[in-house]
């Protein structure tokens, strides 16, 4: 019998020849991804994890990110109550404050590699599939159940093909691919499903795939997957990840699909998600000269060293408009440290940008960057729900980390191919 | 009982703003915020034994189990929608706290009208109109009569000790 992506794995983790779409089944994920929220899950279980321990200690990837440096004595505090147990309980894959976003550093490290199947109390777990992972977000009470026995349930999805054909035009990224896919298929087009992406793939680097694997729940998708190719394999192998380390999964040539959908990437523009939901995309070029207060150009959807080098290109030589405040965030300390080297973060800092530590930073409204009632902020993100920077009467619009920083030189929402055609 | 109804997409964070995520867990702390940003009067107004009542996609966004562990928390008997998000769905059976899917429910309901639930049979009655919905399967209706997941996974723990 044939299968997709998801079934071959669910159906390898649940140690059975085939599953088909709506089985339960009974996984042991290779790795747990939590992070500041380690502090509320251990706590759930605290007696337990003294008459047990932990299921394993390679399970947990566990990254302080969230809210770092501590905002706050309660947020010290679960950093702090963190480290202990970590120390307590001898948790190998442990990155504290400084080491940068948790998905990018799962990906970073190597621990996400093609065919594993990974879960994390974090919505943006799904990210993994830009390597050929199954991954997928889960609960904190999941979380704690999984340190506890290491297994959990899960249903297999249907699963959604995208072919992505024609190639980008110039000024246009794998942001607004994901930002127009969402705009057409809706924030839950593909709810409880798998999604594959085939097509012309290989124009987009591991990086553009993170990107667009990391809003796969923006559209309600259990997790969203790219091949492994020849691209992915050079990334694993920058990365010191031997072949011998993997098995890539595949979905058969003929697996049924629930659905088929077909994207043309020429025709696609520059896109803007505007308030208050992921869905409400439109082109840049239809809302062109909406006032701006805050650019922000970073998080787990676009952070990395090739986000930050399109910005640094287009703000060589400018200066960030005086009514605009803009913020940069390097994913990690590793992409930081590139960025220093490239001459990236001095090209920033000189046009005016701000540059926050590696984290989450104000994309959860905690810290950095919160916003004031009655402002507009164009950010690199992934979520622009109402209150998510932290006041419920701002304004967050998403776009490409080039259409972020041409319209922080200009104070206003600008299609960066204005600056490209020069 | 009062019925809460809201429209489609209502994200996490307008069912519990993320600024608490890190300070607030226990449901003390998560009841006076729930629905801070989308419903002002919920709060203070919900009585144990409401319904919530919503479009499509309730409870998309963030993994968060605050949403999950307030409406439990204060009672709230079953969330009716359209359809819900996943990991919202897979908390709410860690939590105990009932959801049903049923389209045809929501769109029958308007403010004032009659409505009972007959967990058991899997009923909705609106105005005396019936609705069914379909049970849960057995892995899952197992975590649920444990008491949620933590109930579940401790009785686990004891049987293989």
């Amino acid at each position: 019998m044939t299968m997709t992506f998801a079934e071959k794995i669910l159906a390898k983790y649940a140690d059975k020849n085939s599953v088909i779409p709506g089985e339960i089944v009974t996984v042991q994920p290779d790795h747990l991804l939590t992070h500041d929220n380690t502090a509320a899950i251990i706590q759930k279980i605290s007696k337990e994890l003294d008459e047990y321990g932990v299921f394993s200690r390679q399970l947990s990837i566990i990254v302080l990110d969230h809210v770092i440096p501590a905002a706050s004595e309660k947020t010290a505090m679960n950093h702090k109550n963190i480290r202990d147990f970590v120390k307590k309980h001898k948790i190998q894959h442990f990155f504290d404050v400084g080491n940068g976003v948790c998905h990018q550093i799962v990906v970073e490290k190597g621990l996400a590699l093609p065919g594993k199947l990974l879960l994390g109390s974090d919505s943006h777990t799904c990210s993994y599939g830009a390597i050929g992972a199954f991954s997928s977000g889960i609960d904190r009470t999941e979380a704690a159940a999984l340190m506890l026995t290491g297994e959990t349930w899960l249903k297999v999805p249907q699963t959604i093909r995208m072919e992505l054909n024609g190639k980008l035009v110039t000024g246009t990224y794998s942001k607004d691919v994901i930002l127009y896919i969402i705009g057409e298929i809706s924030a839950s087009g593909a709810n409880y499903c798998s999604v594959e992406f085939h097509g012309d793939v290989e124009q987009f680097s591991v990086e553009d795939r993170f990107t667009i694997s990391n809003m796969g729940v923006e559209m309600g998708a259990k997790n969203a997957v790219f091949m492994v190719d020849d691209i992915t394999r050079k990334h694993l192998n920058f990365l010191n990840v031997d072949q011998s380390n993997y098995n890539a999964v595949y979905p058969d040539n003929d697996a049924e699909y629930y659905k088929e959908l077909n994207y043309d990437l020429s025709t696609i523009t520059p896109q803007v998600a505007c308030p208050h939901t992921v869905d409400n995309v439109k082109p840049v070029s239809e809302i062109e000269g909406l006032d701006i207060q805050q650019c922000f150009i970073g998080t787990c959807t676009n952070g990395r060293i090739s986000d930050l080098q399109i910005a640094a290109n287009l703000l060589k030589g400018r200066k960030v408009h005086p009514d605009v405040r803009l913020l940069i965030l390097p994913a990690s300390k590793q992409i930081f440290e590139e960025a220093l080297q490239k001459g990236i973060i001095e090209t920033i800092v000189k046009a005016g940008g701000i540059i926050l530590p590696p984290g989450c930073g104000p994309c959860l409204g905690a810290h950095q960057g919160v916003l004031a009632p009655g402002e507009r902020c164009l950010s690199t993100a992934n979520r622009n729900f109402k209150g998510r920077m932290g006041c419920k009467d701002a304004e967050i619009y998403l776009a490409s980390p080039a259409t972020v920083a041409v319209s922080a030189i200009y104070g206003k929402l600008t299609d960066p191919r204005k600056e490209m055609k020069k | 009982m009062k019925v809460w109804k809201y429209g489609d997409n209502i994200n996490t964070d307008m069912l519990f703003p993320g600024k608490y995520t890190y300070t607030c867990s226990t449901p003390s702390e998560i009841k006076p915020h729930l629905l801070e940003d989308l419903d002002s009067s919920f709060a203070n107004g919900v009585q144990q034994g409401d319904i919530i009542m919503a479009g499509k996609n309730f409870g998309c966004g963030s993994s968060r189990e605050q949403p999950v562990v307030g409406l439990k928390a204060v009672g709230i008997k079953a969330a009716i929608a359209e359809s819900f998000a996943r990991i919202f769905y897979r908390s709410s059976i860690n939590q105990g706290l009932l959801l049903i899917e049923c389209s045809e429910a929501v769109n029958a309901y308007s403010d004032g009208d009659t409505i009972s639930l007959d967990l058991e049979s899997g009923k909705i009655t609106i105005n005396g109109k019936n609705f069914t919905f379909p049970k849960l399967p057995k892995e899952i209706l197992a975590i649920k009569e444990a008491g949620g997941l933590l109930a579940y996974t401790r009785k686990k723990l004891e049987a293989n000790k």
